[in-house]
């Protein structure tokens, strides 16, 4: 298997909860909390699924998308984006960037864990 | 047929014959073929009403009583004439440029359009004038007498029904030419005419008998001579105070009587008509005066004793059977008194009606002063019952006076009287310091003296009161005495009266008008009066023509807009049946241009417009007074608009103002819920995931289950603290804290928020540098809420500091009664992009390690500023510092 998950989140909580859920799935889960440095650890891990959350500190998530998305097509690299704001206007600007797909925290770990098995399965 | 009716009838028919004299001169003058009317001769001529029955008769009278003092009364005017034609043509100039209609007009116009002063001075002429035009009853009464006695061997016994008749015929003549029309410059030319044509018949009736006296009777030139050196007259002395007297009398009265301003000023069309007048009419009183010694000493001579003298030139030719020449004569004197009485009962009724009447009755309606056709009539029908009424009073004061006084005498009384006039209209046009009120009581006191002792004294010997008045003064005063004011006795009467009513009036005009001071239009109307000569050109002839309406037209393409001003001009000019497109510019013409006009620009403007072009008039600070009247209307108004349109302005702005801070306002709306969602969301997030871990997950070792419950306390504790903070600043911030104002030393505070801020700490333990002899401070204020933010401050302190070891200063400083603090860590301190950002919501600066909502510092902020401090941020270089200073006591506001 071996498939690589890099979670980019900055609170220490969220990054515990998903890094269980998605060891259990069977992901190796590198975590960043720093968005400036976010896109340079895409192009060192080279994972196969990015999870990125849009309010960072050095870096706003949209921002690292489309930058990303410079590089990586959506096949290449999948990208599920959580946000903690949830409003509509959010989700267009996260689809206009090139986001895979869009969730809204609190989410359920049935939830999360379907959205990544999907993603990864593409 | 008898003597007497011959007379009657030449008499109406010379009376028809000067009706039909202004007739046509009149027509004439509507048809524009008036050029002849106009000659200076005529003008001259027309002065000749100077010369009345009183001269005709009394000088003759004069003589044969006094010797050569009758000639002052001829002297006077000629020296005027000679000497101060300057003086006559100022009061012309004045005349024609302010339009001026009557002697009581020009004194009221001076002073600032003095009603008051208006009405004074044509009562005072009214009263003047009274006296003379009884005195023309009485002359032309009793000439027809002296044919009665002729005839019947005996005095008539119907002189007062002759008097009457006189009188009537006399007022009709006048209303009929007099009131023709209304002419804004009060111009009568069959009048003028009529009485000029009459001045050439006293003139040559007078020469005639002189002659046929010199001639016929006494037998030629050297022969007269002889007798009058051997009569009485010869050897009478000359009095030079009375002579100077009358000779200033005489003078005062040529300028000053209403009937001579109405010739001289009024009538008058050309000023240059003034350079011929100035020798023709002396040449004139000269003829006049030339046979009156003659026929007083042949009179004297061969006229029985105690005949009247005052009839000797009528008697004269009469005794010698010369009933032609008698007939002659009496129309000269006819003429000389129906002349008179004519232009007098004109001058007198435009001032009766124009200051009177007209004022009563406008007010009296309560309509405004617009000249429509209405007030045309009431003015017409104002000065037809004027004109009556001034010549029933006459014939009222010919009754009274019963013809008892020699004829010299009533002419002097009123000669006195209008005299009053002359310091206030000398003063007037030569001193601009002269004032309304200076010239109300200088008239006031030159008219009670003259009224007391010349004019009652007059009424009659007849009445014991003004007997006991002459003899013994006013209330038995001696010093009041008619003819011995103040104790003064032996004086001629009349000089007696003119020293002292000139001398205290011109005293009295001179001091108060050094002591009051004149309102704004009187200044102007001063301005203009006194340097009348500066402020207008030369007088200008009727230029007339097509020239004018070329003028006009380019005036009222101006105002009206060059189509509807084409258009009017090219209507009218239809309507005249002119070829061109421009009418001619007669009065119906200007009439309309006018009304057309002051429908853009006002009435007054419009015809101060119109004026100024045509006719050469001038516009006179009364038009510019109405023409700034308009202008600050139409100011008014235009401000007014200005302002409405200011006031939308403003209140557009203020909308878009509103609108833009709605916007602001609805964007941070969106913009917080945003981040309380965000900060809600955030750990609910962890909680959620958590639970269900806890849930799902059967094989979790008891140390995972332990941290992660522990993970969804921290996290719901944390969510409780954030409701808690933004309940907390919405309270603040609503300004709906309730402040709890407790004592309390500064160091327990500090000690408390201490031990609390560094027990919910988990990081390392903060260094707190404190001085606590400086905080011996003794507060009055929220203890708990000021707790608050020390703990929220060293609380921050401990989660950001990142010092090693990390130390915070709190450093405490007094002044008056303020207490500053400073909090101060060894950190990096905040960044400057971040440090105006510290204090807003959800303000978290970059790099934060720890949680929280970023609401403490404005919450902080808010609390400080509610107990009447602030709290800012210090730039400094060795890490965070944060300064507030605070009321040391709470002031509830």
């Amino acid at each position: 298997m071996g498939k690589t998950v890099l979670l980019i989140e900055d609170e220490p909580n969220i990054i515990e909860a998903i890094r269980f859920l998605l060891k259990r799935e069977g992901w190796k889960v590198f975590t960043t909390s720093d968005g400036s440095i976010a896109v340079q650890e895409v192009r060192q891990r080279q994972p196969n699924l990015v999870i990125l959350d849009v309010m960072l500190p050095g870096k706003s998530g949209y921002d690292i998308l489309r930058e990303l998305r410079q590089e990586f097509s959506a096949d290449v690299l999948p990208v599920l984006m959580l946000t903690a704001r949830g409003q509509s206007k959010d989700r267009d600007i996260a689809t206009q960037a090139g986001v895979s797909r869009f969730m809204t925290k609190p989410f359920s770990n049935s939830e999360m864990i379907e959205a990544v098995r999907a993603l990864s399965e593409k | 047929m008898s003597q007497l009716n011959l007379v009657i009838i030449v008499c109406l028919g010379y009376v028809l014959s000067l009706f039909l004299v202004a007739f046509f001169a009149e027509r004439a003058a509507a048809q524009g073929r008036a050029g002849w009317l106009r000659s200076p001769i005529v003008y001259t001529l027309s002065l000749s009403i100077y010369c009345t029955a009183w001269t005709f008769y009394g000088a003759v009278g004069n003589a044969a009583r006094s010797g050569l003092e009758y000639l002052t009364i001829y002297i006077g005017p000629t020296i005027v004439m000679f000497g101060w034609w300057w003086l006559l043509r100022k009061l012309v100039r004045i005349g024609r440029t302010q339009r001026i209609t009557s002697l009581a007009d020009l004194v009221s116009a001076r002073f600032g359009k003095s009603n008051a002063l208006a009405i004074g001075l044509t009562i005072l002429a009214v009263i003047g004038t009274t006296p003379y035009i009884a005195l023309q009853l009485q002359s032309v009464t009793q000439s027809f007498e002296v044919f009665a006695v002729a005839e019947f061997g005996q005095r008539g016994e119907n002189s007062a029904q002759t008097g009457f008749w006189v009188a009537l015929g006399l007022g009709l003549f006048t209303v009929l030419f007099g009131t023709r029309n209304l002419d804004v410059n009060e111009r009568h030319h069959g009048v003028v005419m009529a009485i000029a044509v009459e001045a050439v018949v006293k003139l040559t009736a007078l020469l005639a008998v002189g002659i046929f006296v010199v001639w016929g009777l006494a037998g030629g030139l050297t022969e007269t001579l002889a007798r009058i050196d051997a009569s009485e007259l010869g050897r009478w002395d000359v009095r030079p105070g009375r002579w100077a007297g009358l000779t200033l009398l005489a003078a005062a009265a040529f300028m000053c009587l209403p009937r001579m301003f109405q010739v001289l000023v009024v009538e008058n069309e050309d000023e240059g008509h003034l350079r011929t007048a100035s020798w023709a009419f002396p040449l004139y009183l000269m003829l006049m005066s030339l046979f009156v010694v003659p026929i007083a000493v042949l009179g004297l001579e061969s006229m029985p004793a105690g005949s009247n003298p005052d009839m000797f030139v009528l008697s004269v030719p009469l005794s010698q059977g010369q009933n032609g020449l008698a007939i002659f004569s009496f129309l000269g004197g006819f003429s000389s008194a129906t002349s008179m009485v004519i232009v007098a009962a004109i001058a007198l009724s435009t001032m009766v009606s124009n200051h009177i009447v007209m004022p009563i009755w406008l007010h009296s309606t309560g309509s405004g002063a617009s000249f429509s056709g209405d007030v045309r009539d009431v003015v017409i029908l104002a000065r037809r019952l004027s004109i009556l009424g001034v010549l029933f009073l006459g014939y009222l004061y010919f009754r009274v006076s019963g013809g008892g006084t020699a004829l010299t005498t009533i002419g002097l009384v009123s000669f006195a009287g209008i005299t009053q006039v002359l310091p206030i209209l000398i003063g007037g046009i030569f001193w601009r310091g002269a004032t309304r009120i200076g010239a109300l009581s200088g008239l006031a006191v030159g008219s009670a003296i003259w009224l007391y002792t010349s004019f009652l004294p007059s009424i009659g010997s007849g009445f014991a009161f003004f007997e006991a008045l002459q003899s013994d003064g006013l209330w038995g005063m001696s010093w009041l005495r008619t003819d011995a004011l103040f104790g003064i006795e032996g004086m001629d009467p009349i000089l007696h009266t003119l020293l002292w009513s000139l001398s205290l009036s011109t005293i009295t005009f001179l001091i108060v008008s050094l002591i009051t001071f004149p309102s704004p239009l009187e200044r102007l109307q001063g301005a203009q009066f006194v340097n009348i000569f500066q402020h207008t050109a030369g007088p200008r002839g009727w230029s007339g023509g097509t020239a004018q309406s070329e003028d006009l037209m380019v005036m009222a393409q101006r105002i009206l807009g060059a189509n509807e001003a084409v258009a009017l001009f090219e209507r009218e000019a239809r309507m005249q049946g002119a070829t061109g497109s421009l009418p001619e510019t007669n009065p119906e013409f200007l009439e309309r241009l006018e009304r057309e006009l002051s429908g853009s620009v006002g009435a007054a403007t419009a015809h101060a417009m119109v004026g100024q072009i045509v006719g050469g008039m001038q516009v006179s600070v009364h038009d510019l007074m109405a023409v700034a009247d308009e202008t600050a209307q139409m100011m008014e108004y235009s401000s007014k608009l200005e302002a409405q349109s200011d006031e939308l302005t403003r209140t557009a702005r203020k909308l878009r103002e509103a609108n833009t801070k709605l916007t602001r306002l609805s964007v941070q709306k969106d913009a917080f819920l945003s981040q309380i969602s965000h900060e809600l969301r955030t750990p609910m997030t962890s909680v959620r995931a958590f639970s269900e871990i806890l849930r799902d997950t059967s094989e979790l070792s008891q140390e995972d289950h332990t941290r992660y419950a522990s993970i969804i306390h921290d996290e719901a504790i944390r969510l409780t603290r954030l409701l808690d903070d933004l309940l907390d600043l919405s309270v603040l911030e609503n300004g709906q804290v309730t402040l709890n104002r407790c004592d309390g030393w500064l160091y327990e505070l500090l000690d408390r928020a201490a031990a609390t801020a560094q027990g919910a700490g988990s990081a390392q333990d903060l260094d707190i540098r404190r001085t606590k002899s400086d905080e011996e401070v003794w507060l009055s204020t929220d203890l708990d809420r000021l707790t608050q933010v020390f703990i929220n401050l060293i609380g921050n302190a401990h989660k950001y500091c990142d010092g090693d070891p990390p130390k915070m200063w709190i450093r405490v400083s007094q002044d008056a009664d303020q207490v500053i603090l400073e909090f101060a860590d060894n950190g990096s301190g905040i960044a400057p992009e971040s440090r105006e950002l510290v204090f807003e919501k959800f303000a978290r600066v970059a790099d934060q390690k720890a949680g929280g909502a970023g609401l403490g510092l404005a919450i902080c902020r808010q609390i400080v500023r509610s107990l009447g401090g602030e709290i800012r941020y210090v730039s400094s270089d060795t890490g965070a510092v944060f300064q507030m200073n605070l009321p040391v006591t709470l002031r509830f506001s």
